[in-house]
């Protein structure tokens, strides 16, 4: 036997994991599916007060519980980027765009989302952005409820 | 709009492999092909290994030599499923044995049928049942399962290595 009749086959495995998100990224994913950005208030070692998006049910710099959770804004800052010039299956856009740490008004922290830019020229850290939501109907309660970011000013 | 809150979130993961099988076991789905059960032998300590994996574990050389085994074999040790699990196909209560081939030096597992799981044994002796000669395929899910050949028991000093 040569090599040329070693056999190939496609081999798929699939997890079906279904996570329980518990009472705060809960209450984060069901602020997405309503059209709400919700952030955990927290204090800064100092006692600066902060606001941390996505929240978390743990302030990560003091281990403390956070408090109530807010709203913020719907758009904000691009503190950095990288371009995904070749967009794999099953990631966010099918077209060119940017991975992204935003920060949000209002909140302290950045989240990782995507802005649909069209071309990495229309990309930098410090530029402002909002969110393009999907349609009410389609939203259920995840990070995707959030089709990305635009580059504020175009058309959302 | 739902008003419940959301309290899970679906994070399926979908891996995509493609899965070489390298050339003894290839030889040995080709033999599956063929309705045919076909080990290696190792050179240095004649130990035939079925499936084939290419190499002896014992000696770490290349087991080159096919050798085509029997139908046949004995049941070295069992376990009866009674368990439901999700994506089961086989009704339960099911034997699942380790079989030993006959002349081979290591056992595979098997499902067995034709028989009623309290009775299932060790040194039970069963024999391979293939699907139609037409669905053969390079799979072993051209083994429907084995059965028992009504032969009396295997003696288990035949088998007492391997259960």
């Amino acid at each position: 036997m040569s090599d040329s009749e070693v056999l190939r086959a496609p081999h798929v495995l699939e997890y079906p994991y279904v996570r329980s998100v518990g009472p705060v990224i809960g209450a984060f994913l069901t602020g997405l599916r309503d059209g709400r950005i919700l952030g955990a208030q927290s204090h800064d070692a100092d006692g600066t007060a902060t606001v941390i998006v996505p929240p978390t049910e743990y302030d990560p710099i003091t281990s403390a519980d956070v408090g109530d959770l807010v709203e913020v804004g719907q758009s904000g800052v691009v503190t950095t980027w990288s371009w995904a010039a070749e967009p794999k299956r099953d990631q966010p856009l099918e077209r060119p765009f940017a991975w992204a740490l935003i920060k949000l008004d209002g909140a302290t922290t950045a989240m990782l989302h995507v802005v649909d830019a069209g071309s990495p020229d229309a990309m930098s850290s410090g530029m402002r952005v909002t969110a393009r939501w999907r349609p009410a109907g389609e939203r259920v309660g995840r990070v995707q409820d959030i089709e990305c970011f635009v580059p504020e000013g175009s058309t959302p | 709009m739902s008003a419940e809150p959301v309290t899970t979130l679906a994070t399926p993961m979908h891996l995509d492999y493609q899965y070489t099988a390298g050339l003894s076991q290839s030889r040995f789905l080709q033999g599956i092909a063929q309705g045919k059960f076909i080990g290696q032998r190792c050179p240095a300590c004649h130990q035939v290994y079925v499936p084939p994996r290419g190499s002896c574990p014992t000696d770490g050389v290349a087991t080159t030599d096919p050798i085509e085994l029997g139908n046949s074999g004995t049941v070295t040790t069992y376990c009866v499923v009674n368990v439901p699990f999700q994506g089961q196909s086989i009704e339960i209560p099911y034997i699942c044995a380790q079989i030993l081939l006959d002349g081979a030096n290591i056992t595979f597992m098997g499902l067995i049928q034709e028989l009623p799981a309290d009775q299932v044994r060790m040194g039970l002796r069963v024999e391979a049942v293939w699907v139609d000669k037409d669905q053969l395929g390079l799979t072993m899910a051209s083994v429907k399962y084995f059965r028992p050949t009504g032969e009396p028991d295997a003696d288990y000093e035949t088998f007492k290595a391997y259960s």
